[in-house]
């Protein structure tokens, strides 16, 4: 598999293998993905782009069925080799879920405690935590919407907002990337607009991986898509991995061609 | 709810932006092949024949951007209206830039004549007329005056019974002495170009209408001279 070439690249992953028990889910795939671009992961139902996603984090090992074999190199260092603490490669990689998940907490305290937690320390130097928790609901576009009722609870807002206030979140920890897992399937067409440009704005300072099963929200909210599908084994594996505008204008595999013209998956 | 979608809403920036761009690079173009015509300078005009080539790449990449938003944006309403219009403005651009080169071609074939002077600075005016045209459709563009394209057209009438004059003049001018048929052969091409370059000014306002009305047809303001079909 020939991936776009240059710059520098925020995960390498190679020949990875991800299994339940004995099915094999995501058969073979090396992907090198680009530092602060949005990425997306794209293809049908099953073709195992979400077990792709939460490989690069180590979120499949909560599944007890689940191993995995194969590198996942974040900054140079494979995040599977025995001496990596799994919570530490979460802090520096985050995650967005399908479905908001506020923690039934004030929309404040859903965003400082996640930085308590992750140790950050206000102070001489840093901001206070009242302006790391305005820093970050600015970042994910929310403050405006909620300066004036911090205190309440997070579970009071609309879907869009709560899903915003999750990004909030995951910024507070200070990660360099962050994975999004169908962020916008539970959003309105207006709230999945303003989530999609969220995402190219935070794109100038994290690395973004999104996978979706609206091809169109890929081709918007993209520079690079990775076009999964499955073999005849059902297995999951990387089909073509291009440049957004190249991918939706003159794919090279027709298998990529038929999917997001509609006419397959 | 106000909400603007800012990265595609810069990308649509962009293309209105590089039209632009190639408007000014096409009517310089237009502008120097008249003047090496004029003073007969053949380094001028050897210039405005090789930059068509980068007009030529501006349309390209214009065309490719236009053709990515439209398949990754999911442009509607005035959005896939503005991205369609940007197509066929290009195309017109692209060959009124035909057209500059094509009179400096001619300017590299011709012979100094000093009976030809004056038809030669007709011609300049008939330029004149037509890259005022021009620019007038371009602001009416990036103004979204509709009302403003709706008049430009009507200026196309003064530039057909111009060439119809220097038409004329040349034919007369061969019968008298039809040493100068070479020479007339060529200025009625560069007059025949002059007046196409107006007729597709004309084609650039009904794009400007059809973006922000929706309506699309034939602007027929009240010729009096239409030129044989090509």
């Amino acid at each position: 598999m020939d991936s776009p070439n240059n710059s520098e690249n925020a995960i390498e992953v190679s020949g990875l293998n991800i299994y339940y028990d004995k099915f094999r889910a995501v058969k073979n795939v090396s992907i090198a993905i680009k530092q602060k671009k949005v990425t997306a992961f794209i293809g049908p139902s099953g073709c195992g782009k979400s077990t792709m996603l939460r490989s690069l984090n180590r979120m499949n090992e909560l599944i007890p069925s689940c191993h995995t074999e194969g590198k996942v190199d974040f900054l140079g260092q494979d995040i599977y080799a025995p001496n990596v603490d799994p919570v530490e490669v979460r802090k520096r990689i985050g995650m967005v879920f399908q479905k908001p998940n506020p923690f039934p907490k004030s929309i404040y305290e859903n965003v400082a405690w996640s930085a308590r937690i992750n140790g950050f320390k206000p102070g001489l130097g840093r901001p206070s935590m009242d302006e790391w928790v305005e820093i970050c609901l600015r970042k994910a576009a929310l403050w405006d919407e909620v300066k004036d009722k911090l205190h309440q609870s997070g579970l009071s807002i609309s879907g869009g907002q709560q899903q915003r206030l999750c990004i909030a979140r995951t910024i507070a920890v200070q990660p360099q990337i962050i994975l999004m897992d169908e962020p916008a399937s539970a959003l309105d067409p207006i709230a999945t607009l303003k989530i999609e440009e969220l995402m190219r704005e935070l794109a100038d300072e994290y690395t973004i991986i999104v996978v979706t099963h609206n091809m169109q929200q890929a081709a918007r909210a993209s520079d690079y898509t990775a076009f999964f599908t499955m073999d005849e084994d059902r297995s999951g594996i990387l089909v073509e991995y291009d440049k957004t505008e190249k991918l939706y204008t003159n794919p090279s595999d027709s298998k990529t061609e038929a999917y997001i013209s509609g006419r397959f998956g | 709810m106000d909400f603007s979608r800012n990265t595609f809403d810069n990308h649509l920036q962009k293309m209105a932006d590089d039209t632009l761009l190639l408007a000014s690079r096409v009517s310089e173009a237009v502008h120097n092949a008249i003047d090496a015509l004029g003073s007969m300078d053949s380094i001028v005009a050897g210039q405005v024949i090789a930059n068509d080539e980068e007009i030529n790449a501006r349309r390209y990449q214009i065309e490719n951007d236009v053709i990515v938003l439209i398949a990754t944006q999911q442009p509607v309403g005035r959005d896939v209206r503005f991205l369609a219009a940007i197509l066929e403005i290009i195309t017109e651009l692209e060959r009124i830039g035909d057209y500059a080169k094509g009179i400096c071609k001619i300017q590299l074939l011709i012979t100094r004549e000093d009976c030809l002077r004056s038809v030669i600075s007709d011609l300049k005016r008939m330029s004149v007329m037509g890259l005022s045209m021009l620019n007038d459709s371009l602001s009416a563009f990036i103004n979204k005056d509709v009302a403003f394209a709706r008049q430009i057209p009507d200026r196309d009438d003064a530039v057909d019974s111009l060439y119809n004059d220097i038409r004329s003049r040349l034919v007369s001018l061969m019968i008298k002495d039809m040493s100068y048929a070479q020479n007339v052969d060529y200025l009625i091409w560069v007059a025949h170009n002059l007046e196409r370059l107006a007729d597709r000014v004309s084609n650039i306002c009904e794009r400007i209408i059809y973006v922000y009305t929706g309506e699309m047809k034939e602007l027929d303001g009240p010729r009096k001279y239409q030129p044989p079909e090509e």
